[in-house]
């Protein structure tokens, strides 16, 4: 399935993300984890811990809410992938965050902008990993 | 106060993620398949991500602490072990056969999609269960 190639949307979106990291880490001085802060909403360690998390992931939560209010913005998803593929490729990544400690945007973008040896090595390995599953899955079984 | 920081930056990275691609599980895999429907544009994201976290977060880390906490919560690991190569390895496999990353589905649940919802919650139950049994497996294994 074809999709179009977005670079001025993409880039913007990208600078919003990182923009989020950089004020999250001026004002709570937090990594912006999206692994981080569901984890910490969802296995809850101290009071104090948990209810930012939380009122992050409200915040996440109401964007796509306020964009189709404000300016009538959807966003589109597409799945190609059947729901037995969500359920399992869900019960997957969230035993390899967990173990990995981190994702895209912990690793990906806030840990390899410290240039942290774990999150260079972690991004390479995760990018990779989904690469070799993306043509597996599209070129070898599906091919 | 922290609250409100919070909730703002959660709505900022929710609308940077809805408007960059990364919740629509199509964009992201044709951004894997350089060999069949290959999509360029995560790259794009990824680079914009970067460049603005890098040059922010050295401005921020020169202040003694940030606004509303008494410290930085930097990271301290630095150790490159099998549990970070094997979870990592694991996530991407999970990501390659959904097509979404936490950071892309968890803002799109606020559209009400199905496949998100569904998603989420495998995920939600992928963690409890892996932090049980994290508690079980040594660290140093």
């Amino acid at each position: 399935m074809e999709t179009s190639f977005t670079p001025l949307m993409s880039l913007a979106g990208g600078a919003l993300i990182g923009l989020s990291a950089v004020l999250l880490m001026a004002t709570l001085g937090r990594i912006m984890g999206a692994t981080g802060v569901l984890t910490g909403v969802i296995v809850p360690y101290t009071r104090s811990d948990w209810s930012w998390r939380v009122a992050v992931l409200a915040g996440m939560v109401s964007a796509p809410v306020l964009a189709a209010l404000v300016t009538g913005f959807r966003p589109e998803i597409t799945v190609p992938g059947t729901p037995l593929m969500l359920v399992v490729g869900g019960l997957i990544v969230g035993v390899g965050v967990t173990f990995g400690a981190g994702c895209t945007s912990g690793h990906g973008v806030c840990g390899n902008a410290r240039l942290s040896p774990r999150s260079l090595v972690a991004t390479g390995v995760f990018m990779v990993a989904t690469a070799v599953t993306v043509f597996i899955i599209r070129h070898v079984i599906g091919g | 106060m922290r609250l409100i920081f919070g909730y703002l930056i959660g709505l900022v990275f929710g609308t940077g993620i809805l408007i960059s691609g990364m919740a629509n599980p199509a964009k992201v895999l044709n951004f894997f398949d350089v060999f069949g429907t290959w999509d360029p544009s995560l790259a794009f994201v990824m680079g914009g991500a970067l460049v603005v976290t890098f040059i922010g977060y050295r401005l921020v880390l020169k202040q003694p602490s940030p606004l509303a906490d008494s410290k930085f919560h930097l990271p301290t690991k630095s150790d490159i072990d099998a549990r970070l190569i094997a979870g990592s390895a694991t996530f991407g496999v999970g990501w390659g056969i959904a097509g979404f990353c936490p950071g892309g589905a968890l803002p799109a649940l606020g559209t009400g999609n199905t496949s998100v919802m569904i998603f989420v919650a495998a995920l939600v139950v992928g963690i409890w269960v892996a932090t049980w049994a994290g508690r079980r497996i040594p660290v140093t294994a």
